[in-house]
């Protein structure tokens, strides 16, 4: 605030009139667009205050006035064992899921780097197709696909469709990093007699960490949440998307408010670690500078 | 020669290495569903489930029955006012992020306060609103408690505007991402040079800020159109009679109804008009470039 005003008194110091002039407008401005960012900031925060605040609170139903405060919801939501399940079941997908898109997804940047083949295009295409296709349609068709061959539905058949529905986003940011990469180092280790796996290990890889470990970290917490494929893929088993729209169903509880308070804190602390993370090679070093 | 040839053939080994099980993978767990899908859709419905067929009548029903063609062309309305109102919640947000917020920490901080609800459940996110705009919601319990009305106003929730609130709500993270990354990248310079030159802010803003912010206008509205189009869960959580979502159909082709031919057929031209939007974003985003030169 206070450069704010240096600034504005040393430009009315240079030229007095015509400038005071221009930068009223500018101010009236500035305060109009502080206040429509404040209002989308509002927009996009009021809900997840007012699901975190009912969490706290001992009315079953979620209406004003509060009634008071509680820690009930939180102990009725841990010691409910189906909800634990879910979350257990959700932990495990997430984590395979998240093996499958870095196994596949490495490998599939790497050569959308390096090398030419024909349908280069087709293939990048598809293979971020369902990260921007509806959900649903990537269901749907592993459904069929699934059925027609004869597979039962599992939380196996949920894993392969986040892995497949989420691989995208670490194909997309491995290879956006890859393609700020200086080759010439490569070429230099493999100058100096690195093997082609080594020269990976330990030139490329610790320059694609961050995009790594970034996305890698986006596709758990988006598979931890994922609704539209694990709709059609899911089994018996309930991952907590699943569980949690089936007791939205049915009519929910602030039980609910309080699992989902507690991801909200979990998911914040690992999105600060990403983001953290990715700075670290990232693009947000331009941002520093 | 023969040293360089070895190379080539080093690399094409390599890159077959490399490609090979990705390669795999993709073909089994991608390719092959969108494909049996494609197929499906050409299949005649038949008790329990479908027979191999080839014939059009599945995409028929859908552009013949207005039971059919008007939800498709409500997911597109309600698709496009999605965006719509996400780009005017955004726009200012990331442009006064970007370009008033004068220390990089706090624009930081800021912008990961506008992707941080992504990570919060979506359940939760469109449940919530449903919370707030109900009859014995938050808004109404406020509305009552304040004394602004006697009853609960019921028409907040079930309906379309319901909806779009909800669906812009959710998606506009999508909206500020591709902004934010574009508006950082104009020049500074430009900027200071339109000014230099005696150019007002408005004028600088239209014939400069906004015209260079185009690509990521182009991707934001491309994401969260899609995503809206393709949404099937907000509209049973918030939507009224009248907000069944194109989306909701294919899922109900796939679970009550029982017919898979229909809902593959919609699921298809889903797909086909998705990759149109994208591919003429994806045109358009570089023509844009281009004039940047």
């Amino acid at each position: 605030m206070t450069a704010i005003s240096t600034e504005t008194g040393a430009a009315r110091r240079v030229e007095p009139r015509r400038f005071r002039f221009d930068i009223g407008s500018p101010t009236t401005t500035r305060r109009a667009l502080a206040i429509a960012a404040g209002v989308a900031l509002a927009y996009l925060w009021a809900p997840i205050v007012c699901l975190i605040l009912f969490s706290f609170n001992s009315n079953s139903i979620t209406k004003l006035p509060l009634t008071g405060w509680t820690l009930d919801w939180y102990a009725m939501a841990l010691s409910n064992e189906r909800l634990m399940d879910a979350v257990l079941n959700s932990l495990i997908v997430a984590s395979f899921a998240v093996v499958i898109c870095m196994v596949i997804g490495i490998p599939t940047a790497l050569a959308l780097d390096r090398y030419d083949f024909p349908g280069k295009t087709a293939f990048r295409r598809m293979v971020v197709l369902p990260y921007v296709l509806p959900g649903l349609i990537t269901g749907v068709a592993m459904l069929s696909f699934f059925s027609m061959v004869g597979v039962q539905l599992s939380l196996l058949t949920v894993i392969i469709g986040h892995g497949t529905a989420l691989t995208g986003i670490v194909v997309t940011n491995v290879f956006a990093r890859l393609q700020r990469f200086d080759r010439r180092i490569e070429e230099a280790s493999a100058d100096l007699g690195a093997k082609p796996f080594q020269t990976f290990w330990y030139v490329t890889f610790p320059n694609i960490r961050g995009a790594v470990i970034g996305s890698s970290l986006i596709a758990f917490t988006l598979s931890f949440d994922e609704i539209p494929v694990t709709f059609f893929l899911t089994g018996r088993d309930n991952t907590l998307p699943m569980y949690i729209w089936s007791t939205i169903r049915r009519g929910m509880t602030p039980e609910i408010n309080a699992i989902g308070s507690i991801i909200i804190v979990v998911s914040v602390v690992l999105l600060f670690v990403s983001v953290f993370i990715m700075a670290d090679d990232g693009p947000n070093k331009r941002l520093k500078k | 020669m023969s040293s360089q040839r070895s190379y080539a053939q080093r690399r094409r080994m390599g890159a077959i290495a490399l490609l090979s099980g990705p390669m795999a993978w993709w073909g089994v767990v991608l390719l092959t569903p969108y494909v049996i899908m494609f197929m499906i859709s050409f299949y005649s419905r038949q008790f329990p489930l479908h027979i191999p067929d080839f014939q059009f009548g599945n995409y028929g029903i859908l552009f013949t029955d207005p039971q059919y063609y008007i939800v498709l062309l409500r997911s597109l309305k309600i698709a496009a006012f999605v965006s719509i109102l996400a780009f005017l919640i955004s726009y200012p947000l990331t442009y006064y992020l970007v370009f008033k917020v004068k220390s990089s920490r706090v624009r930081l901080m800021l912008y990961v306060a506008t992707i941080i609800p992504l990570w919060v459940s979506y359940l939760l996110r469109a449940y919530t609103w449903k919370t707030i705009l109900g009859s014995e919601g938050i808004l109404n319990s406020l509305l009552m408690w304040i004394g602004i009305t006697d009853e609960p106003v019921t028409f907040f929730l079930y309906n379309q505007t319901a909806m779009v609130i909800t669906m812009a709500y959710i998606f506009t993270p999508f909206m500020v991402m591709p902004l934010f990354a574009t508006l950082e990248k104009i020049p500074r310079s430009l900027i200071e040079g339109s000014k230099d030159l005696g150019v007002g802010p408005y004028r600088t803003f239209l014939k400069i800020t906004l015209p260079l912010s185009v690509p990521g206008i182009l991707a934001g509205f491309t994401f969260t159109f899609c995503l809206a189009a393709g949404d099937f869960i907000s509209p049973i959580l918030v939507g009224g009679p009248y907000s069944n979502m194109i989306a909701n159909v294919v899922a109900t082709q796939f679970g009550m109804a029982m017919n898979w031919p229909l809902g593959s057929a919609i699921a298809v031209v889903i797909l086909i008009i998705v990759v149109a939007i994208l591919t003429i974003s994806d045109r358009f985003e570089r023509v844009g470039r281009l004039n940047l030169g």
